[in-house]
């Protein structure tokens, strides 16, 4: 009967014997895989993860390099074809400042064209923070050319927004991950202790948990991350942001730990095990979280997304990450009013980058929650 | 239903106080004692402290005392509704509050009616009719609403209407009403402005109770006593708005108790962008210029909100279903 099950699951290519021999992991990723749109969410979130990992590299300035005379420069498109040539190249930019408003007017110039090249030097930065290098991915060979090379304009003192989004994506999609550390750290922790003890120890948790959960998260969010020293370094203040948002994500990781450890530890093989004489930590580590090792993983990723937005959100406000550090929050803080966004509607681009990783994330996560158990008949 | 009742109550006061606590700690947590802060304040705009208002500000709030006494105090006042001072507005908390708190208030109510009223309705239709363009067209929807922030919606929405419209949607009434006394005029100014932050916050409850409907009503809808139903010839919608609908819905309810304070603190940030006069951007500001009595008052009145509305959702569905209020 359920290998009937197993084997109806397996991709009509395997034989029924793959579906015997294949591990858990192996039954998962064959069910992950066949839901479609977690596929395609998961091939986005990598992308993510590798502007992330190379953001200097992608960059085509230095995202802190500021200049007067680039002030609110809108986005220039990048001209894939020249004539029926796949050669691609913007137009060149001049600034002037128009003498009654005072405010910084772009022309483009179409007699002039910049051809874009591959693999340029450019501003120094450190490849995955070890090997110092200056080659980007794109640029322009004249610093006209470079000047005129910015796909999403350029913010109120004229840094160039590509490039910042470049290197916001690094802390906002590795925030998600340090938080969701500190939070799984705890959450199993926590959640282990409460679901396999059990008694008063459980009674004490769950009422810590009770009492975080009603707490209202945004404004004790705000109080804390206004509590940070305004003379952190950015590093610190990363830090401290990440455990601010912890302190009230770890409480949905333990629960699903404590609700899987109270499902299992009547289960044969986990008194099979205390019978034999195992350890009390090899029992948990060797026997019970292998088995729910894949719904952990699941609520973890679901977890991710809400921490990218409350960084987002602690930084639009000007309570989370400030300047000079960059994160998609930090970028949007410059789009706080309406007046701002009005006058450059390009300083939302980082919202879209938002958008899209937290939808990504979740598709993922829900694909891989309704693979986490592949011995279940689909429905 | 009498001691049901009761028992809740009597967790609540505990509760209560713990909450107390952090938001008093909170108060504590910038380094240095506020009204040194205040006389460097003071100084900096050019005015001296008066030393009788010091002292006798020292006195109100035991400064120089142990904490617990400081912490006494505090709680004293709060329990007559005297919230102590704000030091940057040198006015009373209780006047910069009062009417924002009435305003956050309605504002949560009405986005809360406005998502029941939206997404109950689409839920019950998206489970009937599964799979259909109508329910592929919901859930699109849904999942984009869970995944954009609010205030991002309303930073695209506000810069949409006047990009393409020439209005600012921002605030909570028009120019002529806004120190106006409260009128009908007032009124009716404000639920004509109340409309569009009561959108923008509704999408995202909107888009979870939608999602959590459909997933209750389809688990329903595949019952026997549905199928029984069926046989015996009721008419179709009839049968599901009879039975099915009634027991799904019961989650829901249980979920006013988080709707209401993701709604206070969610409000926070999009009344920040949208500049409404709800507790929100009063509350950053104090953050900001690290007025703690205010910072702390209005923490403490968004948990006493959160905590209340968990006590309501808990009552009402205690009073929808039988099975609660006799196990619990």
């Amino acid at each position: 009967m359920a290998s009937d099950r197993v084997a109806a699951q397996t991709p009509p290519a395997t034989s029924e014997e793959a579906a015997y021999l294949a591990s858990q992991w192996k039954l998962v990723w064959w069910r992950f895989r066949r839901h479609k749109l977690a596929m395609a969410s998961l091939a986005i979130v990598l992308c993510f993860y590798f502007v992330a990992a190379f953001p200097g590299f992608l960059s085509i300035h230095d995202p802190l390099d500021s200049s007067s005379s680039r002030v609110f420069m809108p986005p220039q498109r990048i001209h894939l074809f020249d004539g029926w040539l796949p050669r691609p190249f913007v137009y060149g930019v001049s600034g002037e400042r128009n003498p009654v408003t005072l405010a910084m007017e772009h022309v483009q110039d179409r007699e002039t064209k910049h051809y874009v090249q591959f693999f340029v030097r450019g501003h120094q930065y450190k490849l995955i923070g070890l090997i110092r290098t200056d080659i980007h991915l794109i640029g322009a060979a004249t610093p006209e050319g470079m000047h005129a090379l910015r796909p999403l304009g350029t913010d109120k003192l004229g840094r160039d927004v590509f490039s910042r989004l470049m290197y916001g994506t690094r802390i906002s999609m590795s925030i998600g991950l340090v938080g969701v550390a500190i939070s799984l750290f705890l959450g199993v922790l926590m959640g282990g202790l409460s679901g396999y003890h059990g008694g008063w120890t459980d009674s004490i948790i769950q009422r810590l948990i009770e009492f975080l959960r009603a707490m209202p998260t945004i404004p004790v969010w705000l109080a804390l991350g206004a509590a940070v020293p305004q003379d952190w370094s950015v590093i610190r203040v990363y830090f401290a942001i990440s455990v601010i948002i912890s302190l009230i994500g770890w409480t949905t990781l333990a629960r699903e730990v404590r609700g899987r450890f109270l499902a299992m530890r009547e289960e044969d093989f986990v008194t099979a095990a205390q019978l034999y004489g195992t350890s009390q930590l090899r029992v948990i580590f060797r026997h019970m979280l292998p088995s729910f090792m894949s719904h952990i993983i699941a609520t973890t990723t679901l977890a991710i997304p809400a921490i990218i937005i409350a960084e987002t959100a602690l930084s639009f406000l000007g309570l989370g990450l400030r300047q000079p550090a960059i994160s998609w929050g930090v970028l949007l803080f410059e789009a706080q009013n309406l007046q701002a966004v009005a006058n450059a509607p390009w300083l939302l681009v980082p919202g879209l980058s938002v958008i899209f990783a937290v939808l990504t994330l979740n598709f993922m996560g829900d694909g891989l929650r309704d693979a986490a158990d592949p011995y279940s008949v689909q429905r | 239903m009498l001691t049901f009742v009761l028992r809740r109550l009597i967790t609540f006061v505990p509760m209560m106080f713990l909450m107390s606590v952090v938001a008093f700690a909170l108060i504590q947590a910038p380094p240095g004692d506020f009204l040194s802060d205040y006389v460097v304040q003071l100084q900096n705009q050019g005015e001296y402290a008066d030393p009788g208002e010091l002292e006798s500000l020292r006195k109100q709030y035991g400064l120089g005392q142990p904490i617990y006494v400081q912490y006494a105090k505090w709680v004293w006042g709060i329990l007559r509704w005297d919230f102590g001072r704000s030091l940057e507005m040198r006015v009373s908390v209780n006047d910069l509050i009062n009417e924002r708190l009435t305003l956050t208030i309605i504002l949560g109510l009405f986005t809360v009616v406005f998502t029941w009223t939206l997404a109950i309705p689409i839920g019950i239709f998206s489970a009937v009719r599964q799979y259909s363009w109508i329910d592929y067209m919901f859930t699109f929807f849904s999942y984009l609403g869970v995944g954009t922030p609010n205030f991002l919606l309303a930073l695209v929405i506000m810069w949409f209407v006047f990009a393409y419209f020439g209005l600012s949607i921002t605030g909570l009434f028009s120019p002529d009403y806004v120190e106006a006394p409260w009128s009908l005029g007032k009124i009716i100014d404000m639920l004509k402005h109340i409309w569009v932050p009561m959108l923008i916050l509704g999408t995202d409850g909107t888009a979870r109770l939608t999602r959590i409907m459909r997933a209750n009503l389809l688990d329903e809808l595949n019952k026997p006593y549905v199928e029984t139903a069926r046989a015996k010839g009721l008419p179709e919608w009839q049968l599901i708005m009879r039975y099915p609908v009634r027991i799904a819905i019961n989650p829901i309810v249980s979920t006013i108790g988080w709707t209401l304070p993701q709604l206070f603190s969610g409000s926070l940030i999009v009344a920040t962008v949208m500049s409404l006069p709800t507790l929100g951007p009063l509350l950053l500001r104090a953050l900001y210029t690290q007025d703690m009595f205010l910072a702390g008052s209005i923490i403490l009145i968004l948990t006493a909100l959160t905590l209340i509305g968990t006590l309501v959702s808990d009552i009402v569905l205690a009073l929808i279903d039988p099975r609660i209020r006799i196990g619990a």
